[in-house]
């Protein structure tokens, strides 16, 4: 995974809430085997409007969206965070996301910013005319006009970002450990190791 | 060890813990794993890529149900029909190769088990109480009927389960939902979810895990169990769930994958500690009065949407948050409804019977109670039945409901997750209704421009006869 420090451009300001990831990228989209392509199916139902914001010009390959709340319920299809990768988004600011969508979205080094509404409509209102910088190392959101904001990230998940980490290569390295358990697991509960009875 | 009160979240939670690390999070053992064919290629792919293998395949489940057509799979010849759509085929396909390659148990498109993973979890014994189930999948959810602690991932998650048979994962905080008091006649585990998502939102669950208790969970069957804990992510939460108990034992003594002979006594009395202990506090309580509850459908675009088939469509101004105006408003254009407009006299055009929501036994009877003797109205264009998996298919002929279903006007189809999601060939036209017994009536979902109002199965079959949505209970 690429490492992400700082993320920094135009902020498309889509402040909806409750953005859920059928509209994000509809069922129709997923009959893939790839994760890639899947930009041209991003927010197909709001792009239908000639005149809407994804498509201005500029706001082409704009790094954020700024969101309302609840940003990402619904499906837990990762295409979601495929197709915002897709179209160049590697942030998304909002008062709260759902909890599938957030861990799409790091696994695909996509920040997810919370921020309190008052300030997410701060930045809705500069996105229209002016870039937004989130800078990870310091966790602030800044503008061009001395806004300054500063959000929580879990430490773990910054600790990957920051250092580009791929978690199944981490886990898979706790191999004693899980061993350990699945040995106890077998000594106790024999019945429930065993599945659907198809071992390798 | 005298430890504090616990609540079933947290036991099932202590049970799985591999290790604890100084960051806040831990790594979980998964016991089952879930798989379809929209989620996993790219997992499936990325093992590939980094010649990882399935660590535990015993542990994996997978079947297809997402894109699978519902009309005849094979033909007179009993040869397989191809699937016309060239991406489903693809995706299909890539799971027919990946399961045998990786050594997982594998339901085709024409076994009697197939169907969707939610149904053939549960029905085959696989899904067990105090289990943890994970699933490329938010319906996972559904699985905490079963007293499962059950959630669902992405499909980076899904490949990591499948080389390590782990996720890492935060505690969630509890929530309870009690219920007190007793449903009314003919009020059903559906007008009670939906009901309890309109109280407390979309968003009112996330972070927590849902325990639902209270006597109407304990009197209800697993059937309808799973359909309540399945729209728990509807309210935000990733898991819901509720304790097992004799009725849980009995539905699961005998299936395939359930445990058998002494091991099967060792695992009754494990899941008869798996209840929340006296004084264990949850994070959040909301308390719901069962009395309240009517027949329940939805008027907008959010499941969060919800109001009793006597009432009216609300007016946006009368949300006090004014984020919430816009989206009603929004709402009533995309639905082509006006404020004041009486529920019961909206007019549907299709209605879908079915989804990993509701289309158990127990649901397909509930609508064919309705039917029996009965026609759908001429403005119903289009109203399909598809059974949640083969063998409910093959129960509900013994039963004779296909006659029942066919006799009312109504397609009976093949198993899969249909017009939930129209990822198949099944969807609502644009600007069309659809009473729907699914779990999400999203902008699009069901197709674009496609109109949802969610109700229970026997309101869906009243829907069906009247044409229009309908008090099921002026019907029975």
């Amino acid at each position: 995974m690429e490492a992400v420090r700082e993320v920094s451009g135009r902020a498309i300001p889509f402040g909806r809430k409750n953005i859920d990831t059928d509209l994000i990228i509809p069922a129709r989209w997923l009959k893939t085997v790839s994760r890639e392509g899947l930009g041209r199916g991003a927010f197909e139902a709001v792009r239908e409007d000639p005149n809407n914001i994804f498509d201005k010009p500029e706001f082409a390959r704009a790094p954020i969206i700024v969101a309302g709340d609840n940003f990402g319920c619904g499906s837990s299809r990762e295409h979601a965070a495929w197709a915002l990768l897709d179209m160049g988004v590697k942030a998304v600011i909002a008062p709260s996301f759902s909890d599938i969508f957030s861990g799409n979205a790091f696994k695909n080094g996509i920040l997810t910013v919370v921020l309190p509404q008052e300030q997410v409509d701060r930045l809705l209102e500069v996105a229209e005319t002016d870039p937004v910088t989130i800078d990870l190392e310091h966790q602030t959101v800044t503008t061009p006009f001395q806004d300054r904001f500063t959000f929580e990230i879990d430490p773990f998940r910054k600790h990957c970002l920051v250092n580009g980490l791929d978690e199944v290569g981490l886990t898979l390295a706790r191999d004693a450990a899980i061993a350990e358990y699945e040995a106890r697991l077998e000594a106790e509960k024999p019945w429930l190791a065993r599945g659907t009875g198809l071992a390798a | 060890m005298a430890s504090k009160p616990r609540t079933l979240y947290e036991k099932i939670w202590d049970a799985h813990v591999i290790e604890r690390r100084d960051d806040g999070t831990s790594l979980i053992f998964i016991d089952r794993h879930l798989v379809h064919e929209v989620t996993s290629p790219q997992a499936f792919e990325a093992l590939r890529l980094n010649g990882r293998k399935v660590r535990r395949p015993e542990l994996t489940l997978a079947v297809p149900d997402h894109n699978l057509p519902t009309t005849a799979r094979l033909d007179a010849a009993g040869k397989r029909i191809p699937i016309a759509d060239l991406e489903s085929a693809q995706q299909l396909e890539a799971l027919e190769h990946n399961a045998p390659e990786f050594g997982v148990r594998y339901f085709g498109a024409t076994a009697r088990e197939q169907g969707i993973v939610h149904v053939v979890g549960p029905e085959q014994g696989f899904s067990l109480p105090g289990t943890t189930i994970v699933c490329g999948d938010s319906h996972t959810a559904a699985h905490g009927g079963v007293g499962a602690l059950a959630f669902g991932i992405g499909t980076s998650e899904v490949e990591h389960v499948l080389a390590t048979q782990t996720l890492l994962l935060k505690q969630s905080r509890t929530m309870e939902v009690r219920v007190e008091g007793d449903l009314g006649p003919g009020i059903t585990s559906k007008d009670l979810i939906l009901h309890i998502i309109g109280v407390i939102g979309t968003a009112g669950g996330t972070g927590y895990v849902i325990e639902y208790r209270g006597k109407v969970f304990e009197e209800m069957s697993v059937e309808g169990r799973l359909t309540v804990c399945n729209m728990s992510i509807e309210g935000g939460a990733r898991a819901g769930l509720i304790a097992p108990d004799d009725t849980t034992f009995a539905y699961l003594k005998g299936r395939p994958f359930s445990p058998k002979g002494a091991e099967w006594d060792q695992a009754v009395a494990y899941w008869r500690t798996l209840k929340t202990d006296e004084g264990a506090v949850f994070d959040k309580s909301v308390v719901i009065n069962a009395a309240d509850i009517e027949p329940t459908v939805t008027w907008g675009t959010s499941p969060e949407d919800t109001v009793a088939i006597g009432g009216v469509v609300p007016d946006p101004s009368s949300f006090a948050d004014p984020s919430k105006q816009k989206a009603a408003q929004a709402s009533l254009d995309y639905m082509g409804l006006a404020p004041g407009q009486r529920m019961d006299e909206v007019e549907v055009q299709n209605v879908f019977i079915g989804s990993c929501t509701n289309s158990r036994i127990e649901d397909l009877r509930a609508a064919a109670a309705v039917l029996k003797g009965r026609h759908k109205a001429s403005n119903v264009k289009w109203a399909i039945v598809v059974p949640g998996s083969g063998l409910v298919k093959e129960q509900a002929e013994a039963e004779g409901l296909d006659k029942v279903f066919i006799g009312a006007g109504l397609e009976w189809r093949e198993p899969g997750c249909s017009a939930c999601l129209g990822m198949n060939p099944d969807k609502v036209p644009p600007g069309e209704r659809c009473a729907s017994t699914s779990n999400r009536n999203f902008v699009g979902r069901q197709g674009p421009g496609a109109r949802t109002h969610l109700v229970s199965p026997a309101m869906a079959a009243a829907a069906a006869v009247t044409g229009k949505l309908t008090d099921v209970r002026e019907l029975v």
